[in-house]
């Protein structure tokens, strides 16, 4: 099997303490949670830290609590299992239940955690390879290399956002407590954690540690989340989409839509729904009537500009963002509460 | 003919035939199995190979003294080391187990290092440099075709990159389409795929002096048995493999590898036991998996769908190396003719080289291509005459006890029940068509082993000791379960010859220094034929049982019954202890050859004989959306005409099996490439069904009692899988109405083939056209006369 070489390992006390250390460290030093993305990367030399910052067996990282505004804190630490099994959470928040609930396979979730998952590698098949592979293949500007291999005429890596949390995150307005050295922290919305370039691709500086993610009270939004992927388990999404919607009476009044896996962050669509505004989501509307929800995610999917450098043809994962815009609406509107007179 | 008692009515069958657990499933459940991985030997060194990063270069130099300097390394070898070809056909012995001249695939080993651990080894391969002077890679078979500006991959063949030709003519084929009432034409593709099996290769050698034993993940411990004695330079005695226990072959562990000989080799130079154990994507690069056919098939009906003539043409991508290509080239047009009558049959097929990884044999080995372009073929054709499909097939299926127009000899044939049975447990007749369901159904056989052995022998396939004695019943086989549940299939057939339960027979297999000779874990041959050899031995150990308490009661020795641990009235240890003081030492012999005359006398005759085939039929209901061309198969229905089941659990497993991987196949599996590299060598990337992608799959198992199979016993290892993948086209179609003429069937393709749809066009996703091939002049076979094709 493939070895993970050798480095040390650092068990800081507090998120505090690993913020200094990441600080110390620089370059060489990554922090570590469930390692389930960062293990088999480091395995296939994609990073060399020669510093891990252990971060799984801090408690202050793994309860999940509920603020006074009757939103949710959630630590960083907390699995992805733990976040799918909480109930109160799926009620206010299907979306990002859901998106966690999809992530890989049972055994990872059982150890991978939110805030890895928000911190999550971008993916490009000429980059999730093995040393020897990406040596034969030639080395890539993201590691070890000065071009892009799929798309030679780039000047930035176009590797893929692939988290599934961020986008529902993003589309429930929530966002990142992070923590630096000396006690320093800010709150940031999620969607500023991200930049778009697969190479640099979180906006937060190297020693500040994800603490939690702040989910604001839900209201009376209703939030759904569509993953496109091969195969029912294990898969990165080949296309993401997370929707929240609000209405006031029988009339849309708000809409979110947050696309991921389409370029090298999640993309914020929401003005794509425009047409949705102040319209009533009667269900002919939602079968395709009229063509407004094909409208929508055609608007929507518009930044998708997807490359040949994940699983399937890139025009049909462009298609199915369409799609899956329209089904994450669908969905959405299925959850919302149903405006009385009305079966 | 008259049917040779296939053995006892199973109501006489006290073993074989019940669904009693695996021998060995205790010990795999609870871990007690130890793998080839699991070795551990004192003072063991750990080898890694260098791999070529070049789909194909010419080497210009290699040092590795840099490599050699490093604390910890032991030995490092190259081709100068291992200068001797090597392959697992005779015809072809086209590989090094490591290259100095020039490499052929990214992949191809190049040097091997034994170190005191892994690190060691991959990072002393690092460090060894080899001067490269890169060729024009050859990525496809249309490529393969023209005349390379550098040199061919192999000298030994050609024209261009052409390995193998092959162009044969049963019956007047022009007269039977000058006579056809219509006549069709179909070009298809099937993309490669790989085993995946759940171990990766793992081989381990222990030299004392100039004698080496191998302990290794092989499905024919006696093919690298050959291997390495020629290679080493040994006599075959001074070299033993061992087939460790099974992690799962599929095909992909029947040649002898590079790692395995280079083991044997660094351990030879070290006096250290050496081991080496693939990743995961080495075992993509050792593959030897399925191979991507494009096929060309023509065929005449008459108004009635009755096939007048048959025309098929494949093209293999064979990879770099020849492998079994041979064969897998023959296998392609062989086994078209045993589920249809086909009057008047030619086929033309062709293997080139390209600057892949190898192909070889991957369960169905060379024929669930074919079979996937034939019933489908079959569907449309029944489609242009306005005949039902399943009916179009029954007007043409093969009888049983007949002759094939290629020769082939049909024995037992459930084709007409197993038809029956999915139809009639699934529904399919009366099936409410609506869009985005369908349902398909197909056909296919396979054989209960190859008739010949791959290298020319009159020597039995198949052996086996049968030793009973104070330390109990041991039978010993070179037979290898794989997982397919060979050992069990063993252990229930001389226990019941013996009146015992399977438990009681200790198992001695697939070792070439203890045990007879048994050619393998392919081809789908141990049951028939070690299980044949089995049950000579144990028959004929029984009669000395019988005779001993005949004798010393009295009385004749049918008046003795054999069952239940009783040889007549008396336990079975004591009937032993009273033979053995009779006859002295108790050990009985056993061996299979299958009989002469079941093939032709052609050349190229020797792929496709079997001394029984095996008959399937599936029917898949699964669901299509017609806007992402995503596909949920619901459920298979799989009818398996097994002769006898031995053991009726293990059969089951085998159907499942067999479903799983060809569900896998055809709706996601491939093998591909991008610019000379594997696009997905992980088990991540390479798409394979989990367990939520899999559907329920109900088995129906048809016994015939095959004449000349252990109690009437045939093969399902492989069978199972051919007609699921064509299956599922076919209820592609009738979901959405577009053919996707190309295998897998991913959602990608389906919506292209809906696209051409919405512009008028086709309403297909395939290939367009086939290529000019260079085949030779047909050899012309008279099919056999009438006496002759009634058995
Ligand atoms: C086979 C397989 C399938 C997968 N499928 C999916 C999938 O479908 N969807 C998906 O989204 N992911 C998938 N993943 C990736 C991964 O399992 C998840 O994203 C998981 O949530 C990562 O969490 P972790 O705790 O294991 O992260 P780690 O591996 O520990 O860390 C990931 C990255 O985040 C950084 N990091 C971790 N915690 C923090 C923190 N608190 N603050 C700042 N930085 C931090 C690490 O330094 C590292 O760079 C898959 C992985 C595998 C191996
Ligand atoms: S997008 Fe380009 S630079 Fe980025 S990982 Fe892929 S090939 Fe490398």
């Amino acid at each position: 099997m493939l070895r993970l070489p050798p480095c040390s390992y650092l068990r800081p006390g507090s998120v505090e303490e690993a913020a200094e250390l990441l600080s110390r460290h620089g370059e060489r030093a990554m922090l570590v949670a469930g390692g389930t993305d960062l293990v088999p990367k480091m395995k296939r030399g994609q990073m060399e830290p020669e510093v891990l910052i252990g971060l799984g067996h801090l408690a202050e990282l793994r309860a999940v609590t509920e603020t006074e505004e009757g939103g949710f804190l959630i630590g960083a630490g907390v699995t992805l299992a733990e976040v799918s099994a909480h109930r109160r959470l799926a009620a206010a928040y299907p979306a990002y239940v859901r998106a966690a609930a999809l992530v890989s396979s049972p055994a990872l979730r059982n150890v991978g955690t939110i805030g890895g998952n928000l911190c999550v590698d971008t993916r490009c098949n000429y980059y999730d390879m093995s040393f020897e592979w990406r040596q034969a293949c030639g080395f890539c500007m993201k590691k070890d290399g000065d071009i892009c291999r799929v798309a030679p005429a780039s000047k930035r890596c176009r590797a893929i956002a692939s988290s599934d949390t961020a986008p529902a995150a993003i589309a429930l307005g929530a966002s990142v407590v992070l923590a630096g050295p000396a006690g320093r922290r800010r709150e940031v919305p999620v969607d500023g954690l991200y930049r778009d370039d697969g190479q640099y691709y979180l906006e937060k500086s190297a020693d500040e540690v994800v603490e939690s993610v702040r989910l604001p009270a839900p209201g009376s939004w209703c939030s759904s989340y569509v993953k496109v992927r091969r195969r029912n388990t294990i898969d990165f999404p080949l296309a993401g989409v997370a929707v929240a919607l609000r209405r006031s009476g029988p009339l849309v009044d708000d809409c979110r839509i947050v696309l991921t896996a389409v370029g090298s962050r999640p993309f914020d669509v929401s003005a794509a729904a425009a047409p949705l505004i102040g319209r009533e989501l009667t269900a002919d509307v939602l079968a395709g009537a009229d063509g407004l929800l094909a409208e929508v995610a055609a608007e929507a999917a518009k930044v998708a500009k997807p490359l040949d450098n994940a699983d399937l043809h890139y025009v049909w994962r462009k298609q199915m963002t369409r799609r899956a815009v329209e089904q994450a609406i669908v969905e959405a509107a299925g959850r919302l509460p149903v405006p009385t007179g009305r079966a | 003919m008259t049917t040779p008692a296939a053995g006892r009515e199973a109501g006489e069958l006290h073993v074989v035939g019940k669904g009693l657990p695996k021998v060995d499933a205790a010990a795999k459940v609870t871990g007690a199995i130890a793998y080839a991985d699991d070795i551990d030997l004192p003072g063991m060194l750990f080898c890694k190979l260098l791999r070529s990063q070049h789909p194909y270069a010419r080497i210009v130099s290699i040092d590795t003294s840099a490599a050699r300097a490093m604390p910890g390394v032991v030995a490092v070898i190259t081709g100068d080391d291992l200068p001797v070809k090597y392959g697992i056909m005779p015809t072809c012995e086209d590989e090094l187990a490591l290259e100095h001249e020039k490499v052929r695939f990214v992949g191809d080993p190049v040097a091997a290092v034994a170190a005191v651990d892994e690190e060691t080894a991959l990072a002393a391969c690092r460090a060894i440099e080899v001067g490269y002077e890169p060729l024009e890679a050859v990525e496809s078979i249309e490529q393969a075709l023209v005349s390379p500006d550098d040199e061919p991959i192999h000298g030994y063949a050609g024209p261009a990159n052409v390995h193998r030709l092959a162009a044969l003519e049963f019956g007047d084929v022009d007269a039977g389409f000058a006579e056809a009432a219509h006549v069709r034409e179909d070009v298809f593709f099937f993309e490669g795929n790989t085993h995946l099996p759940m171990e990766q290769h793992s081989a381990t050698a222990q030299a004392v002096g100039d004698k080496v034993t191998l302990w290794s993940s092989t499905q024919d411990p006696h093919y690298v048995h050959r291997a390495l004695a020629k290679v080493l330079g040994l006599p075959m005695g001074s070299v033993r493999v061992v087939a460790a226990p099974h992690g799962g072959g599929f095909g992909g562990k029947c040649d002898p590898f590079s790692h395995e000989i280079a083991v044997c080799k660094l351990s030879l130079m070290t006096g250290r036991p050496v081991k080496c154990t693939l990743t995961r994507e080495e075992v993509f690069y050792t593959h030897r998996g399925r191979h991507p056919v494009l096929m060309w098939v023509r065929t005449g009906v008459d108004r009635d769908g009755r096939i007048l003539a048959m025309h098929f043409r494949s093209a293999l991508d064979g990879g770099a190396y020849g492998s079994y290509g041979p064969a897998s080239t023959l296998y392609t047009g062989a086994l078209q003719t045993t589920t249809y009558a086909i009057p008047a049959y030619r086929f033309e097929g062709a293997r080139v080289f390209t600057n892949k990884a190898p192909c070889g044999p991957k369960r169905g080995h060379g024929t669930p291509q074919p079979r996937f372009a034939l019933e489908v073929h079959l569907d449309k054709l029944a489609a242009d005459l306005g005949i039902d499909p399943v009916e179009l097939r029954r007007r043409n299926y093969v009888r049983p006890f007949t002759r094939t127009v290629n020769w082939l000899r049909i024995t037992s044939c459930g084709l007409g029940e197993v038809t029956d049975r999915v139809l009639e447990a699934s529904g399919y007749e009366h099936r409410v068509k609506r869009p985005g369901h369908g349902m398909g159904f197909a056909v296919s056989s396979y054989m209960c082993g190859a008739g010949l052995p791959i290298y020319w022998n009159t020597m039995p396939h198949s052996e086996c000791i049968l030793n009973v004695g104070r330390g109990g019943v041991t039978l010993l086989s070179g037979a290898t379960d794989i997982g397919q549940g060979s050992d069990t299939v063993l252990a229930t057939i001389a226990a019941e010859e013996l009146g015992l339960s399977p438990g009681d027979i200790r198992l001695v297999t697939g070792d070439t220094g203890l045990t007879p000779v048994d050619l393998g874990s392919y081809s789908s041959r141990v049951t028939f034929m070690a299980g044949n050899a089995a049950r000579e031995a144990a028959a004929r150990m029984r009669e000395l049982l019988v005779r001993a308490v005949a004798e010393e009661k009295g009385c004749a020795p049918d008046e003795v019954a054999v069952a239940d641990g009783r040889i007549g009235l008396i336990a079975f240890e004591e009937a032993a202890a009273l033979a053995e003081a009779r006859f002295g030492a108790l050990s009985t012999r056993g061996s299979y050859t299958p009989p002469q005359g079941i093939g032709g006398r052609y050349k190229g005759a020797g792929v496709g004989p079997s001394p029984a085939y095996s008959y399937s039929a599936a029917v898949v209901d699964l669901d299509a959306d017609g806007r992402s061309g995503e596909i949920r198969v619901n459920k298979v229905w799989l009818g398996h005409d097994i002769g006898r089941s031995i053991n009726e659990l293990a059969v089951r497993g085998q159907v499942e099996g067999g479903v799983y991987m060809g569900l896998g196949e055809v709706l996601m599996e491939a093998q591909a490439y991008r610019d000379g590299l594997l696009r997905q060598p992980s088990m991540l990337d390479y798409k394979s069904l989990t367990f939520l992608d899999m559907p329920e799959v109900e088995t129906i198992l048809v016994e015939t009692l095959d004449p000349e199979g252990p109690y009437g016993a045939k093969e399902v290892g492989q069978g199972p899988l051919l007609p699921v993948i064509p299956a599922v086209v076919s209820a592609v179609h009738e979901a959405l109405g577009v053919w996707v003429d190309e295998v897998p069937v991913t959602p990608d393709k389906v919506v292209r083939a809906l696209d051409a749809r919405a512009k008028g066009k086709e309403p297909r996703y395939g290939p367009k056209s086939f290529p000019q091939i260079p085949y030779p002049p047909l050899v012309k076979v008279a099919p056999p006369d009438a006496a002759t094709a009634a058995l």
